[in-house]
């Protein structure tokens, strides 16, 4: 017979104790830690409880268990009692919402604007596409060209379209593409001028900067619209677009010359010695050395600016341009959809087309933040 | 765009002044083909974008009406939304040629802002609403009442007005803006909610069940708003003062857009004289002689552009009141042409 002390074989693994896995666990660990952890719980799910039902039945259309009256619905359905949003409207008026004043026998025009864009951001955005050298002079060159005549019309026998007509989601891009297109290079060049050497450049660019940081873009919008016009020769207009346009691509090229700067800043000293060493030339080592890096420091910072731009744009409505929040807020004055809803649905809707864009913004930034990341984080 | 960047620089080299070009519109809007005519943002019935995203409305019609007079197009027309902040400004730099904009009346502006007054279009005044299961019938019955108004307004201060001039308290309850202003009363936050007459009947019939609430008759302001044109140009004005006529006196006449090609053939010298059979009456404006035909032809006269924008058979339900003809014991009257 054989005697051990110890056991002969392995005990079976055993499951972990309820207590320390799974839900209950996980729940005991950050829902219900300690007595404050359990009450701040109780009261959370109550809330959402109490608040995400309504919040459901508002957005969510008839055959999604809400209230919503979908597209397609009536005017009626939307004015019943206890309707929430009333989509049917927003669908109705979408090519206002869209195009704005646009004629409609010219919609192809805005769209193939769309279209375009689509097709030339695209492989832009996408490291791995090739040709980015042309791809670039296109977008930023020949494409704003290509709009301008496209929409605005007189030549190649298209039908003429001011701008006053233009509206809607159109405007609204036409505005922060060319902001933020058009505020970059200057945003650069101020920035670079401000750490300038030369006494009267530095002078200009700080000057510059401080004015336009100082003052509100609302005001900068009134000037524009209101005053300007008083300082011209009887006759003589500017297309108010055009005004909306130069006031907010100088204005956003102020915040972006700061933002700039600080990257520029946050470069070591031997950076610029190294590219004045290997003998280039100012502009060579800004363009070889300097900006590339100092840039990557701040995308975080430049995407903030344009997200801050796109929503800024929102405030051209105030002098009487129709970008996408002011074709809202007139049709939420028209009579034929007039219901309890009306305005609420199409604050809703603006409100889910301007986070699209900036989430998107934001999100490409983040992913391109991380391709750019060679080692620095810290 | 290029060609109007260098004639600012240019203009703004030589130094030019803003005198030289006030007079001749005519002749401007003739030579571009359109007139820009000044509009709201969107107040329904007045000037807003239809179901075809295409501005319609009483005050739209005045603009087209004007086209019509001179082009025989009333799509002559180009519109620029404007606030009310920047109306004024933008009439007297030039960019627009009418200003047809709910603008009231007032002497204020009629003596210092350079602008003149072609006519009222229409004839407003403040009024309330409450709610029919109060059981109030007369504004004087609104003694200590809460009141919604959007504060910085006239509204606000002919309310005061009102209340202290009958003897009667109110709490007011303000807010910046007139959809905040009509929530608060749906919602019950006061009793009553007062602005012009007009906009309270568009507001009514946004309501869930409109039945609910109720118009009281008593108008406490007068608030007649009618189109600008800039001061200094006299034939442009006279252009637009008569084409405001031309279309009360059309409605008048009983010419309208369906029968007035048989009209041309009237025995009634004031039919005759209107659309331009008889006498030389276009012609002083610049206009052709057939002016007021035109504009009969493809506007209406004023009763039917009224009815067909704000009249008792639309959305806003706004009755004629003081705006019927003064044959009808309403306001609109034209000055007699010949």
């Amino acid at each position: 017979m054989s005697l051990s002390y110890v056991r002969e074989e392995m005990v079976p693994p055993q499951p972990a104790p309820v207590r320390t896995t799974g839900v209950i666990a996980w729940a005991r660990q950050n829902l219900f830690a300690t007595p404050f952890d359990a009450v701040m719980t109780v009261i959370g799910v109550a809330f959402l409880i109490w608040a995400i039902p309504p919040i459901y039945n508002f957005i969510f259309p008839t055959f999604l268990g809400g209230d919503a009256v979908p597209p397609g619905g009536t005017v009626e359905d939307c004015r019943a009692a206890g309707a929430g949003a009333c989509w049917a409207y927003i669908s109705a008026r979408m090519s206002f919402f869209i195009y704005g004043f646009y004629p409609p026998a010219e919609y192809w025009r805005p769209n193939l604007v769309f279209l375009l864009g689509a097709l030339l951001i695209v492989p832009l955005l996408w490291p791995r596409a090739p040709f980015k050298r042309i791809n670039a002079l296109l977008f930023f060159v020949v494409y704003p060209i290509i709009c301008y005549y496209l929409l605005n019309g007189g030549v190649f026998g298209l039908r003429r379209v001011p701008t006053e007509q233009w509206g809607g989601l159109l405007v609204t891009l036409i505005i922060s593409l060319v902001g933020i297109i058009c505020s970059m290079p200057i945003g650069i060049l101020l920035a670079l001028g401000r750490q300038s050497k030369l006494p009267i450049i530095k002078t200009l660019c700080v000057m510059f900067i401080e004015l336009w940081r100082a003052v509100p873009l609302i005001t900068i919008l009134f000037m524009a619209s209101i005053m300007l016009p008083l300082f011209m020769p009887q006759g003589t207009t500017v297309d108010k677009l055009l005004r909306a346009l130069v006031g907010v691509t100088l204005f956003s090229s102020a915040y972006l010359a700061e933002v700039i700067r600080g990257g520029l800043q946050a470069l070591p000293r031997g950076q610029y010695e190294a590219a004045s060493s290997l003998g280039l030339s100012y502009w060579k080592s800004m363009g070889l050395i300097i900006l590339p890096q100092a840039l990557k420091h701040v995308i975080p910072g430049i995407v903030n600016s344009f997200i801050a731009l796109f929503k800024d744009t929102s405030l051209v409505s105030i002098v009487g341009i129709f970008d996408l929040l002011n074709t809202v807020q007139a049709a939420s004055s028209d009579i034929n959809w007039s219901s309890p809803t009306q305005a609420v649905t199409g604050y809703l809707f603006a409100a889910f087309v301007f986070w699209i864009f900036c989430f998107a913004m934001s999100r490409y930034s983040i992913w391109m933040e991380r391709r750019l990341d060679t080692g620095h984080k810290r | 765009m290029q060609n109007k960047v260098l004639t600012i620089a240019l203009a703004a080299g030589l130094g030019l002044t803003a005198t030289a070009a006030h007079a001749q519109t005519l002749d401007a809007v003739k030579a571009k083909g359109y007139i820009q005519c000044g509009v709201t943002g969107g107040v329904p019935g007045f000037s807003a974008p239809d179901a075809n995203n295409v501005w319609a409305g009483l005050e739209v019609d005045f603009c087209r009406a004007v086209a019509a007079a001179i082009f025989d197009d009333p799509d002559a027309v180009r519109y620029t939304p404007l606030t009310s902040q920047e109306r004024f400004a933008a009439l007297s730099a030039g960019e627009i040629d009418i200003l047809s904009r709910t603008t009231t009346w007032t002497m204020s502006r009629d003596t210092d802002l350079g602008i003149s007054f072609v006519g009222t279009m229409y004839y407003d005044g403040q009024g309330f609403m409450v709610r029919v299961e109060d059981g109030i019938e007369s504004a004087l019955d609104l003694s200590g009442a809460a009141v919604c108004i959007e504060s910085g307004t006239t509204t606000e201060l002919n309310a005061a007005d009102y209340f202290a001039a009958n003897g009667m308290d109110f709490t007011p309850v303000v807010f910046t803006d007139q959809d905040e202003v009509v929530k608060a009363f749906e919602d019950g936050r006061c009793d009553v909610y007062t602005t012009d007459a007009s906009a309270l009947a568009a507001e009514r019939s946004k309501f869930g069940t409109p039945d609910d609430y109720v118009i009281l008759p008593e108008i406490i302001s007068k608030e007649p708003l009618g189109p600008v044109v800039r001061q200094g140009d006299d034939q442009w004005f006279k252009i637009n003062r008569w084409a405001y006529y031309a279309l009360v006196e059309a409605e008048e006449l009983g010419v309208t857009q369906a029968n007035v090609d048989e009209m041309l053939g009237s025995d009634n010298p004031a039919v005759r004289r209107l659309l331009g059979v008889e006498g030389e009456f276009g012609t002083p404006l610049g206009l052709t002689n057939d002016w007021a035909y035109r504009i009969v032809k493809h506007i209406g006269n004023y009763g039917e552009s009224y009815d067909r924008h704000v009249g008792p058979n639309t959305e806003i339900g706004l009755e004629r009141g003081l705006n019927a003809l003064w044959t009808d014991g309403g306001l609109q009257y034209a000055m007699p042409i010949r």
